[in-house]
């Protein structure tokens, strides 16, 4: 008899995909200042490590969150006991007027349609259990975040059917793309059960047009199926056009308390607006109680520790430092991300003009060898193991155009991000010239690369 | 077409099961010293509220191990920003310490092989999903802890299979029933994965002799199945026999290691169900490499793991602690237990647990699960303590009740003690001036009643993690 479940056997997990290839390939050998000035950048987490000293700051004037206390009284032993998974209501209700004032506050939430998760890992994945049956499917835009294939259907056993997004149109939706995605999980003989948009988008660092977001209400009424809007990156909206949230627009069109309404769930997590992904905080906001429910029940396997809870129910309640995050935070992300684009222009590269996000999807084509995938890896290869960058390929994010990439730009100091767009142009400059010489030429390089490749995996840090 | 999944419309969450019915009475009228004396006394809730006064005097002298205060903040951004799945290695340092601590540093046990999930809730589901398919099946003996139904088959499609363990052989695992199980299984056309065990014994409060252990290993072995061991408890020991981990006894055994599986918590052993520690230890390679992708859904949060890494190193704070909490359990333990033998009411002889397990079986009607619903029910309603009926662990005596003792201060355990004594008492009083014996006729008549007005038989929801109504977090107002 087999040993282990087919889920331990299987890859669904996701963890073999070049993704998460690249990430041991950083880490075992890690760029640092001082220590290791010639390893490899780490530009392929999307972290945002930009306002860490706002939060330090807070918590200098705050001494009684972080004692566990409250007015000057120890609420240890209270904290230490409470595993409501209903969770902590402070917490909520300061979570839910973080989310309404992300938003400009022209949605309101109601905290008693908030179940928090262990991250939006979490929420994601007890969503999709909630929702569909195994074997059924969702549609999600490609490119998309690599980690759903993990979150959405390793345990779930649904299926992702892709709906297909190009560079014609810088990457959005259409009527025409949602509706062949459809017709093909038909043909595969899969139920739909919902659509699940990323907005912003990861990996493509753009909010939802006012157009994309009625089309899909509009594909989902005569579906008849769910929304997931996975509205992570909310908060790290830095320029115009502004975010829309799903939630205004059914609002805007009247469709409170309808069945579309009742349909339509979200996700959100802190792990990117606050950048606190260790605190493990998601959410979901569903306007169906039915769903509030079961995902309630669910979020036991994986609560928020009352410790964390209660820490950020006191921060996030303070309404003049969350004002004030917001904008700085956004004027930061906005700065850094500038520096990226006119550092990836100085090397020739141009990317898909963003307005949110920690990173750019950035338009390599021309640098490859042939319009393939395999060009891609090669291309890839190069960028990790040459330029010593680790960036993230589209065909990991389920891109159909080979040569994208994601570049993430707020997980470092402005030193490093400079140094990496000096690689970068380097490498370029070193490109344009090999690119002139015969095929045969590049044939013997990537026969030398990946004989490279043995020698650095052997390496040590 | 269906809007929600089977998942999110079923009843495999548990939650309309009748051991919760005594929950919704408390939460309706619960009990305060000074604010409502007359409510409804919780012991249906297995907390660990002994030595709070340790962990705070710990905390009030560590403010480094916190990320927040002046002193801890340099690590704020490190830590907030660490999404490991490996987890801090001082955490896992720090448990394993800590668990090979609590079996008397008898075994030590490997930090690369601790793997997180969210609390043992998480990471008995988590096991479960590496070790088994959907339709597959786990032995469990049974009484077991009702969230189990919950945890090992809600979202895993795995079924439980109970072994069933009566007080003719003091709810001792037996192979016979083992096998028993095992057989009928088998002819069901069912394959069973494995065995999960919890060891010390919710809700018996008992722990398993080696061997009884032995036999287990053996059993498993035999039949090329799993042996998870839900090890929960494992520092509420307060008194002899010692708590044998199952890390002892394979130590001794030719066995094969790859079948062998703990789930550990900090929720009893510390008091902390509101971090959220959840640990799984396999001797598997696969198995610990496969859950921790899959603690990914149930990470603990960093800032915890940060602050227990820190107390749980704390070497001469642990030994105090485990000193202490046992000592403070065994005299809780043993203030209830001779105080219920003055009024003849028998526990099972039990060492272990932040509960005992009291046999009510003479004060049944009749020996049937009816008889016990109704008596459970008068606890509840008119005794006014919400207490465990042994049926919701899929206990097959009637008549066993669960009794927790742990999570309560010394004065509400005296009037707890007193309204069992006025009860008990009060029968004995009716029994002596009828003929038959019987329940009081008073209560039963107000109990009946109690059954209309509120529907109590009727579905609701309510939780294991539900709220504690005194509670002021759960009342606070931004």
């Amino acid at each position: 008899m087999k040993l282990l479940s087919r889920k331990a056997m299987c890859n669904s997990h996701g963890q073999d995909s070049s993704y998460f290839l690249g990430w041991q390939e950083y880490e075992k050998n890690p760029y640092d200042e001082v220590k290791n000035p010639k390893g490899i950048i780490q530009m392929g987490l999307a972290e945002n490590q930009l306002s860490f000293d706002l939060l330090e700051s807070w918590l200098a004037k705050n001494p009684d969150a972080a004692g566990f206390k409250r007015d000057g009284q120890s609420i240890f032993r209270e904290l230490a006991l409470f595993q409501d998974y209903h969770g902590l209501p402070a917490f909520k209700k300061a979570l839910v007027d973080f989310m309404s004032e992300i938003r400009g506050n022209k949605v309101t939430f109601d905290p008693s349609n908030i179940v928090l998760t262990a991250g939006a890992t979490s929420a994601n994945e007890s969503l999709v259990f909630c929702l569909a049956e195994p074997g059924e499917a969702f549609l999600l835009p490609t490119p998309y975040y690599p980690g759903f294939d993990r979150d959405l259907k390793w345990r779930t056993g649904v299926q992702i059917v892709p709906i297909q997004c190009t560079s014609s149109n810088g990457f959005q939706i259409t009527e025409k793309a949602l509706e062949e995605a459809y017709q093909l999980a038909q043909k595969r003989n899969l139920k739909v059960k919902g659509v699940l948009v990323t907005n912003p988008s990861n990996p493509l660092g753009t909010t939802m047009s006012l157009n994309e977001l009625n089309l899909l209400v509009n594909f989902i009424s005569s579906k008849n199926i769910h929304l997931i809007s996975d509205e992570i990156y909310s908060g790290t909206v830095f320029s115009s056009p502004g975010f829309i949230s799903i939630m205004e627009i059914l609002k805007e069109r009247k469709l409170d308390d309808t069945e579309v309404w009742r349909r339509v769930h979200i996700v959100y997590s802190l792990s990117k607006d606050l950048g606190l992904p260790g605190f493990r905080v998601g959410a979901i906001y569903s306007n169906d109680d039915m769903v509030v429910a079961a995902a309630t029940k669910m979020s036991s396997f994986g609560l928020v520790s009352s410790q964390t809870q209660y820490l950020l129910s006191a921060m996030l309640s303070d309404k003049k430092f969350t004002k004030n995050y917001i904008s700085e935070n956004q004027k930061r992300l906005k700065q850094r991300q500038k520096r990226l684009v006119s550092g990836l222009e100085k090397a020739g590269i141009s990317c898909l003009k963003s307005n949110a996000g920690l990173f750019c999807w950035v338009d390599m084509r021309h640098l490859l060898s042939s319009n393939t995938f395999e060009a891609e890896m090669e291309l890839w290869k190069k960028v990790i193991y040459d330029v010593k960058l680790n960036i993230s390929p589209g065909s990991s994010c389920r891109c159909t155009e080979p040569g994208w990439f994601r570049v993430c730009f707020a997980n470092m100091s402005e030193e490093t991000l400079k140094l990496s767009m000096q690689r970068l142009k380097v490498f370029v400059d070193s490109t344009t010239k090999t690119n002139h010489s015969r095929r045969k030429s590049l044939t013997k390089w990537v026969f030398w690369l990946s004989f490279h490749d043995c020698e650095i995996v052997n390496g040590e840090r | 077409m269906a809007v929600l999944s089977k998942i999110a419309t079923n009843d495999r969450h548990g939650e309309n099961s009748p051991y919760f019915d005594g929950w919704k009475a408390f939460d309706r009228n619960p009990f305060h010293l000074t604010r409502n004396p007359e409510g409804v006394i919780q012991m249906g809730l297995a907390e660990n509220q002994l030595c709070f006064d340790l962990i705070m005097d710990w905390i009030r002298k560590n403010p480094c191990a916190s990320i927040c205060t002046a002193q801890g903040v340099d690590w704020f951004k490190d830590i907030a920003n660490f999404q490991d799945y490996h987890g801090l290695p001082q955490f896992r340092q720090a448990v394993a310490k800590f668990m090979g601590r609590v079996r008397g540093g008898r075994i030590t046990f490997d930090p690369e092989r601790i793997v997180m999930g969210g609390g043992a809730t998480g990471a008995n589901e988590q096991i479960i999903f590496c070790l088994a398919d959907p339709g597959d099946a786990f032995l469990v003996p049974s009484p077991y802890y009702p969230g189990f139904d919950r945890d090992l088959g809600w979202r895993t499609g795995v079924e439980i299979v109970p072994v069933h363990c009566n007080s003719s052989t003091k709810f001792r695992i037996t192979r016979a029933a083992l096998e028993e199980a095992y057989e009928k299984a088998r002819q069901d056309n069912i394959n069973i994965k494995g065995l999960l065990i919890t060891n010390p014994s919710n809700p018996l409060g008992i722990t398993l002799d080696t061997d009884t252990l032995k036999s287990l290993v053996n059993f498993i072995n035999e039949k090329n199945i799993h042996l998870v061991c839900d090890e929960i408890y494992a520092a509420t020991l307060f008194s002899s026999p010692k708590f044998i981990s199952i890390a002892e006894v394979i130590q001794e055994m030719d066995c094969n290691r790859d079948l062998i599986h703990i789930v550990y918590s900090l929720s009893k052993d510390m008091g902390f169900p509101g971090f959220r520690v959840g640990i799984v230890y396999s001797y598997n390679d696969a198995v610990v490499s496969c859950s921790r992708k899959l603690s990914s859904f149930g990470l603990v949060s960093s800032q915890t793991q940060f602050l227990l890494a820190s107390m749980l190193s704390d070497d001469d704070f642990v030994d105090k602690f485990l000193t202490e909490s046992s000592n403070r359990l065994a005299k809780r333990y043993n203030t209830f237990t001779e105080r219920l033998e003055q009024v003849r009411i028998n526990c099972l002889t039990g060492n272990a647990g932040l509960f005992f397990w009291m046999d009510l079986r003479h004060l049944l009607q009749h020996q049937t699960f009816e008889a016990e619903m109704k008596l459970w029910h008068t606890i509840v309603h008119d005794v006014k303590l919400n207490v465990s009926p042994g049926s919701s662990f899929h206990c097959q005596e009637p008549g066993w009740f669960r009794v927790c003792f742990a999570n309560m201060d010394d004065e509400t355990v005296e009037i707890a003690l007193k309204r069992i004594e006025a009860f008990v008492l009060q029968g004995k009083e009716i029994e002596n001036t009828t003929t038959k014996k019987r329940l009081l006729p008073n209560l039963r008549l107000s109990f009946k009643s109690r059954i209309c007005e509120q529907g109590v038989l009727s579905p609701h929801v309510m939780s294991p993690h539900s709220p504690i109504p005194q509670s002021p977090l759960v009342r606070a107002r931004t």
